[in-house]
């Protein structure tokens, strides 16, 4: 029951994304761009989701635990580190540089092209190098 | 602002929000995919079922939506060297920086996490200056 929950989550965020037209670069790529032809499109993507998340989390208070889990599996530090800093601003620039943050390049894998699977490629090779030495 | 599409922008949102309050309120997770997809090597067997079944979901997800009519993934206007390196800062800035748009700017902007807010506004602020860079 558990896992068929955390599938129509994953469903529920790739058609999420989808619709959004988060999975074209390019639309990504011209909201950042607000001295040129701006797209505020993303804006509203973030408020559409922040709204709906923020009415989970408030529901989430006044639960003892999640309905199918034992426990709350959530982040609790508040400490702003180099790390978060450092991360966050790499994260920015590869994000500036394509229009692909990973979900949106995870969920075009259902239309893979060339240029999709060498950047997946590069990311989780990414990923496996800060995991084992950093 | 031509290109502005508020309703399926809107739409889109609300719907990403929804997988979010799902995984919340039923498994107590954040669905957070840098998180949950650089999980997948270093976690227990056990902890690999779900995050392989949340990435299914998502790519099955992306079919859905384009079969219910949405546009489909568009192919990114890249040179071969700029993939490779967005792709390692990606990989790289996500795992330090623990959390991308999911994880920090949607789960725990919504938590009001103070962590989240920061790592959203400077790699927001950072895709600005990036895209301000290369287009000039």
């Amino acid at each position: 029951m558990k896992n068929i929950t955390i599938f129509i989550a994953g469903l529920l965020f790739g058609l999420g994304l989808t619709v959004a037209q988060m999975t074209s670069p390019e639309k990504v790529l011209s909201f950042l761009d607000i001295s040129g032809n701006w797209d505020p499109s993303l804006a509203l993507v973030m408020l559409g989701a922040l709204a709906v998340s923020a009415i989970g989390v408030m529901l989430s208070k006044s639960m003892k635990k999640p309905l199918l889990a034992e426990l709350f599996n959530l982040p609790t530090s508040q400490i702003i580190d180099r790390k978060l800093i450092i991360g966050a601003a790499l994260f920015g620039t590869g994000w500036g540089l394509v229009g692909y943050c990973p979900g949106p390049a995870i969920a075009s894998l259902a239309y893979a092209s060339q240029p999709l699977l060498i950047f997946i490629a590069a990311m989780f090779g990414g990923m496996f190098i800060a995991k084992r030495w950093l | 602002m031509e290109n502005f599409t508020p309703t399926s922008a809107l739409l889109g949102g609300a719907i990403i929000g929804l997988s979010a309050l799902v995984l919340l309120l039923f498994v107590g997770r954040i669905a957070g995919i840098s998180g949950i997809v650089s999980g997948i090597w270093s976690a227990k067997n056990s902890d690999r079922v779900w995050r392989v079944l949340f990435v299914v979901g998502l790519v099955l997800g992306c079919f859905l939506a384009v079969y219910l009519g949405a546009p489909q993934p568009a192919v990114p206007m890249a040179s071969t060297p700029i993939l490779i390196l967005a792709g390692l800062l990606v990989g790289v800035g996500t795992v330090v920086g623990s959390g991308c748009t999911s994880g920090h700017g949607v789960c725990g902007m919504s938590r009001l996490s103070i962590r989240s807010i920061v790592a959203t506004v400077i790699f927001m602020a950072c895709g600005i200056i990036t895209v301000w860079l290369t287009r000039a």
